[in-house]
């Protein structure tokens, strides 16, 4: 089994390929998806130290991310939807006014 | 090499060649118990009653002009139906269709008839049932026809719909059982009570039952639940621009996720491979014999009923099957809590 | 066969795939990568000994979460981003992203390059697995109230996503 730093390696580097992809793209669907993308490497490292420790504790706090994670994905697609029809662009750039 | 990792490499083999079989067989079962129903003959002149004619229609679908139509996306297009046949032959990975057996004494350790024996067997099914979706969802978007990607849509929105109450009746049963693995589920089925009422999970929860496969049948787009591949109203839903051997895995894709629906039902709640005369090692007899009645029964849903329509369809799913499920369930915990399983 | 081997498989396809993720133009195959991105790193919750999340991953991300993009790519449509920018310069080869993707990839190499240098904290220990019994006893004990809030909490999106996308009825809400 390959060690514990080589997991929390990849978490890592999969975490700032997720943070470069929200900071980089211009499209809300490619943000929201790289937002995924960071909370998959945080499960990663949840499981890592749960199977290093012997604890359940890694795989129930997964669980919940999972949960929070889907309930976010869905509220924010509803967002996106919602300001797509307004303004019919998917750049978050073109949102720049507060007044509607 | 072994004997136990030779049987296995054999077992894997002869389930992917059993399941294309069973495509095969099903094609014409299909037909025979529709004629039958319809009081006419059906397939009767490719060899004798008839049986030769899934070789024909195989060397037909074989035959036929791979078309693509031009403002398709060529890589979903073909991603698709590679997508759905997969996701069908890996379900039944997972399903035990038979006791340990030695074959006479040549492997000691017991070969489980199962391709892979996880101890989590019942979310795997779920969780590939999940991933056929994209199959069709898919194959309506990349072919780019208002026909497709109406029946795709459509479909895998029925498809995500039925896949609570799915769950939820295969909770109740967990709850049952106490176990996520499929051979320990079908290993407390052995037995009866008072020497003649089998122990099977069917008779401890017969709504969940009921629930499983009507949630099963919304699953494989079959009727009464086919309106997104219905011929009179959307031409042919989401494969509608396929042809030829692409339409011959979706084809293959629906029966034998059928297969793997019937299976399924069988290994959860009549007793998998348990039967009265026959000794536990010829057990996989009795185990077709169950899944066969399933399919016949699905034939028969199939030709006996009329379809449901779209919007029937969903706020069924939604408002009848859903809360039956979650109050099956909680009957079911609350029936274990005080009778103690 | 050795799970070695297999952790440097799943590990490569998981970062292959993410970075396809952020590359893509088309949004559909975004979507599709980062479904091979969770499958693999599915794999690696097996390998990790929790097979029980690994097929939650399928269950909830891959086939529940990832569904859900999809079909809100399909009902948008709008496959470009269409910036000031000149639309035939690839999304991260623009000034901007240049610029601060040097910066970031700076960073991480440091980063990188310190967490090599503070020693092997050395292979799994041979401590218990836990069992989904052993999870689920732990859920439902110590961590009742947080599912009980988290059943709120997804009461709450449902609710809300609903509300959100609804079209505004004629003549104003």
């Amino acid at each position: 089994m390959a060690p514990l730093a080589d997991y929390l390696i990849l978490s890592g580097v999969l975490f700032s390929i997720g943070a470069a992809g929200v900071f980089v793209r211009r499209n809300l669907i490619t943000i929201l998806l790289s937002i995924e993308i960071m909370l998959n490497a945080v499960n990663l490292t949840f499981v890592a130290f749960g199977r290093a420790l012997g604890a359940v504790d890694g795989q129930i706090i997964v669980f919940f991310v999972m949960t929070v994670a889907a309930a976010e994905a869905a509220v924010g697609l509803a967002i996106v939807i919602s300001l797509f029809r307004h303004r019919e662009s998917l750049n978050p750039d073109t949102f720049t006014n507060l007044k509607w | 090499m072994t004997p136990l990792l030779f049987g296995q490499i054999v077992l894997t083999l002869f389930v992917f060649v059993a399941l294309l079989s069973s495509a095969a067989v099903m094609v014409y079962m299909e037909r025979k118990v529709a004629a039958m129903l319809q009081q006419r003959l059906g397939p009767y002149l490719v060899g004798p009653k008839g049986l030769l004619q899934p070789f024909a229609d195989v060397i037909k679908l074989m035959f036929k002009e791979e078309l693509r139509p031009l403002a398709a996306d060529p890589f979903l297009f073909a991603l698709a139906p590679i997508i759905s046949a997969c996701a069908a032959f890996a379900a039944f990975a997972v399903v035990p269709f038979g006791a340990e057996t030695t074959i006479f004494g040549w492997i000691p350790e017991g070969l489980r008839l199962q391709v892979a024996d996880v101890n989590v067997a019942v979310l795997v099914i779920f969780a590939i049932a999940s991933m056929s979706v994209y199959g069709i969802v898919l194959a309506g978007w990349s072919s780019n026809s208002k026909y497709s990607l109406l029946g795709g849509l459509r479909s895998s929105a029925q498809m995500i719909s039925y896949e609570l109450s799915y769950g939820l009746a295969l909770a109740s049963v967990l709850l049952v059982a106490n176990s996520l693995s499929l051979t320990d589920i079908v290993n407390h089925q052995a037995g009866t009570w008072l020497g003649f009422i089998p122990k099977w999970f069917v008779v401890v929860q017969p709504v969940g039952f009921l629930i499983y496969m009507t949630a099963g049948i919304a699953e494989t787009n079959r009727a009464p639940f086919d309106f997104p591949e219905a011929e009179q109203e959307l031409v042919a839903g989401y494969h509608t621009e396929y042809s030829s051997m692409s339409f011959a895995m979706f084809f293959l894709a629906e029966y034998i996720n059928m297969v793997t629906v019937s299976a399924v039902a069988t290994d959860l709640f009549l007793g998998g491979w348990h039967g009265p005369f026959l000794p536990a090692s010829l057990g996989w007899i009795w185990f077709l014999a169950k899944v066969g009645a399933i399919l016949f029964f699905y034939i028969w849903m199939r030709w006996t009923l009329p379809r449901y329509r779209y919007d029937q369809l969903m706020r069924f799913g939604w408002k009848v099957l859903l809360p039956l499920a979650v109050i099956n369930l909680l009957v079911t915990a609350a029936g274990v809590l005080y009778l103690g399983a | 066969m050795a799970p070695e081997a297999l952790f440097y498989v799943f590990g490569a396809v998981a970062v292959i795939a993410s970075l396809a993720v952020i590359g893509q133009r088309n949004p559909i195959y975004s979507v599709l990568l980062l479904i091979a991105s969770f499958g693999a790193l599915s794999g690696l919750y097996v390998l990790l000994d929790a097979p029980f999340v690994a097929v939650i991953q399928i269950i909830v991300y891959a086939g529940a979460i990832m569904v859900l993009f999809l079909f809100v790519v399909m009902l948008l449509n709008a496959p470009h981003e269409d910036t000031d920018y000149d639309e035939r310069v690839h999304p991260l080869l623009r000034p901007g992203p240049m610029r601060f993707g040097a910066a970031l990839a700076v960073a991480l190499l440091a980063e990188l390059g310190w967490a090599l240098t503070r020693g092997e904290t050395g292979d799994f220990g041979t401590a218990s697995v836990p069992s989904v019994a052993a999870i689920g006893r732990a859920l439902f004990t110590d961590y009742a109230f947080a599912f009980e809030v988290t059943s709120v909490l997804i009461l709450v999106a449902m609710v809300g996503a609903v509300v959100l996308a609804r079209r505004d009825a004629p003549g104003g809400r």
